[in-house]
């Protein structure tokens, strides 16, 4: 009995990994910057589609991957940021939703275009393969290490929002920007830095993901209507708020 | 002359040519872009006159499409009937969904109204009689008030031309009213309005219910006219293209939804040859209207040409 329960948790936190990397960089983008990112899900599947691109083309393993696939997204969400959305600062946030829209549909489109809509394999790490016996179930190796990098990111973020001084300026623009930039921060230079660090976290979901899901340039699509749920119940812009209703999320859904 | 003369002759203009233009364009295709520009005009309603960016509409335009084809299909009504249920359904559903979607506002709405049309698009997905990923197919097109046929390609376009003329009508006169104008009133400062005395939930419900129902209106129609209720109408890509065509078109201009929905539907018509680059390049326009024509095409004419065209709107 306890034994099926167990892993039926740990099945659904494999999912709510997912749900909680990607739905934290939503929260930390919507906090700042009032915008809903639609384009989230189209970063989380150019993080996965980069690190197949670079164990096919460059040879570059997964290590590589989870390291430089985060990076670039990262400094190509600080381009769309500062050429696109820092243009709409001054309208309605509605109008940075629309602009994400299309930005997803045309990304999402593009991928289609170049690479179809069937899905390209991607090899598990060669360390992290085979399965541990956890005495109520036999858990694949990589999995355990998939739940483990999402959970230490998750806090990693939560403790550096929560504690640190670079947190509470963080904090402090959302509550009041024009307030900030008075005491002398550049407020720009830390929204371009959050919507940055919020695509490469979906970049990193995206490459977490790549080899337990085929490669797809649909992949995103799927999986960001439900994170949008995530963001929602767990408070828009709430950053413990998304990580708990992440997991708690996918546990639910393992249940059911 | 004065401009609503001017207006008039306009009009008039455009009826004529929307009379004759099955002689010179397949009608078909005439039914479809008619149908969307309905349901574009529907949304703007929401999104231009109340300020309230839903990003759930497909869920009106599609659960019509259904219930008016099962109502021809399975209880072999008559088209005016099928379509009537089916505004009656997506009625009902915007008064359930609007309650609780108006006690927010901005992307909080936006949020909601996309959270209640994936439940839809899922319950729509799992019910039997939608017919999942079949649809509801062979939907007959029936006689008009039992009388005439329309399974004519001709007659069948006179109706829906003025079913749409129908539905842009009373879009219309919902606007220039008095009910139109304390829209705006919400729009621009909904503190101002309840100050002023205003029930702003009541109208925004109104607003939300009418805007579903139009959308329900053309969902039907489309249901009738393509014999065929499909999932691609209830899932959100239905819902971010009406917004694309509206954007294209221009928020808060009555025509501008309806030029719009014309452009898109002609350009997935004519680049059909292209393939995924159609969505390619609608992903380009959306960005390129969001971020240099946020007026759109109509609401940037009639920014530079005031004096020709409706009174400009502010799109905020």
């Amino acid at each position: 009995m306890s034994s099926v329960v167990l892993s039926q948790l740990l099945l659904g936190l494999i999912n709510g990994s997912f749900y909680a990397l990607l739905s934290l960089g939503l929260a930390l983008i919507f906090g700042l910057m009032k915008i809903v990112n639609f384009a989230h899900g189209a970063l989380y599947m150019l993080g996965a589609l980069l690190a197949w691109l670079m164990l096919e083309k460059l040879g570059l393993g997964y290590g590589w991957a989870l390291l430089l696939s985060p990076l670039v997204i990262g400094g190509l969400s600080a381009l769309v940021e500062i050429g696109l959305i820092r243009r709409l600062r001054h309208l309605d946030p509605l109008y940075g939703l629309l602009l994400t829209f299309g930005l997803a549909l045309l990304i999402q489109a593009l991928a289609v275009m170049k690479y179809g809509t069937s899905g390209q394999p991607y090899p598990v790490p060669k360390f992290l393969v085979g399965a541990d016996n956890l005495g109520f179930m036999i858990l694949p190796r990589y999995r355990m290490w998939v739940i483990t990098a999402s959970i230490v990111v998750c806090l990693a973020v939560w403790a550096v929002i929560e504690k640190t001084r670079l947190g509470s300026t963080l904090r402090a623009a959302a509550e009041n920007p024009r307030l900030l930039e008075a005491f002398g921060v550049s407020v720009p230079r830390l929204v371009t830095a959050t919507y940055a660090f919020g695509g490469a976290l979906a970049a990193f979901a995206g490459v977490l993901a790549a080899p337990m899901q085929q490669v797809r340039p649909l992949m995103g699509v799927d999986i960001i209507i439900v994170v949008f749920a995530v963001v929602t119940v767990g408070g828009l812009g709430s950053i413990g708020g998304s990580i708990i209703t992440g997991f708690a999320l996918g546990i639910a859904e393992g249940f059911t | 002359m004065t401009s609503a003369g001017r207006q008039r002759i306009a009009l008039l203009v455009a009826v004529v040519l929307l009379c004759a233009a099955p002689y010179v364009a397949y009608p078909i295709f005439l039914m479809k872009v008619m149908c969307f520009a309905l349901f574009a005009c529907a949304f703007n309603l929401l999104l231009g006159y109340a300020g309230l960016l839903s990003f759930g509409h497909a869920m009106f335009f599609g659960v019509a499409g259904y219930a008016s084809a099962h109502a021809a299909k399975v209880w072999g009504l008559t088209p005016e009937l099928s379509i009537g249920f089916g505004v009656l359904v997506a009625a009902a559903l915007g008064a359930v969904v609007g309650r609780l979607a108006i006690r927010l506002a901005g992307i909080y709405f936006a949020m909601i109204t996309l959270a209640f049309a994936q439940m839809i698009y899922f319950y729509c997905l799992q019910t039997p009689f939608t017919g999942g990923e079949n649809g509801i197919q062979a939907v007959p097109r029936g006689k008009l008030l039992g009388l005439i046929s329309l399974a004519d390609n001709y007659s069948l376009y006179y109706f829906v031309l003025a079913v749409t003329l129908g539905g842009i009508a009373v879009t219309y006169r919902a606007v220039h009213s008095p009910f139109g104008e304390v829209l705006a009133a919400i729009r621009e400062n909904e503190p101002r309005a309840v100050s002023l005395g205003y029930h702003t939930d009541h109208h925004k419900l109104i607003a939300f219910v009418l805007s579903a129902a139009l959308s329900g209106l053309a969902g039907g129609t489309k249901a009738i006219v393509f014999q065929l209720a499909s999932l691609t109408d209830v899932q959100w890509p239905t819902s971010g293209e009406v917004v694309l065509m509206t954007l294209v078109g221009g928020i808060g201009t009555i025509t501008g939804p309806l030029v719009g929905a014309t452009l898109v539907v002609m350009s997935e018509d004519l680049l059909a040859s292209l393939g995924g680059w159609i969505s390619v390049i609608q992903g380009f326009f959306f960005v390129l209207c969001v971020l240099l024509f946020r007026r759109g095409i109509v609401g940037s004419l009639a920014h530079w040409w005031p004096r020709r065209s409706s009174p400009p709107s502010s799109s905020s």
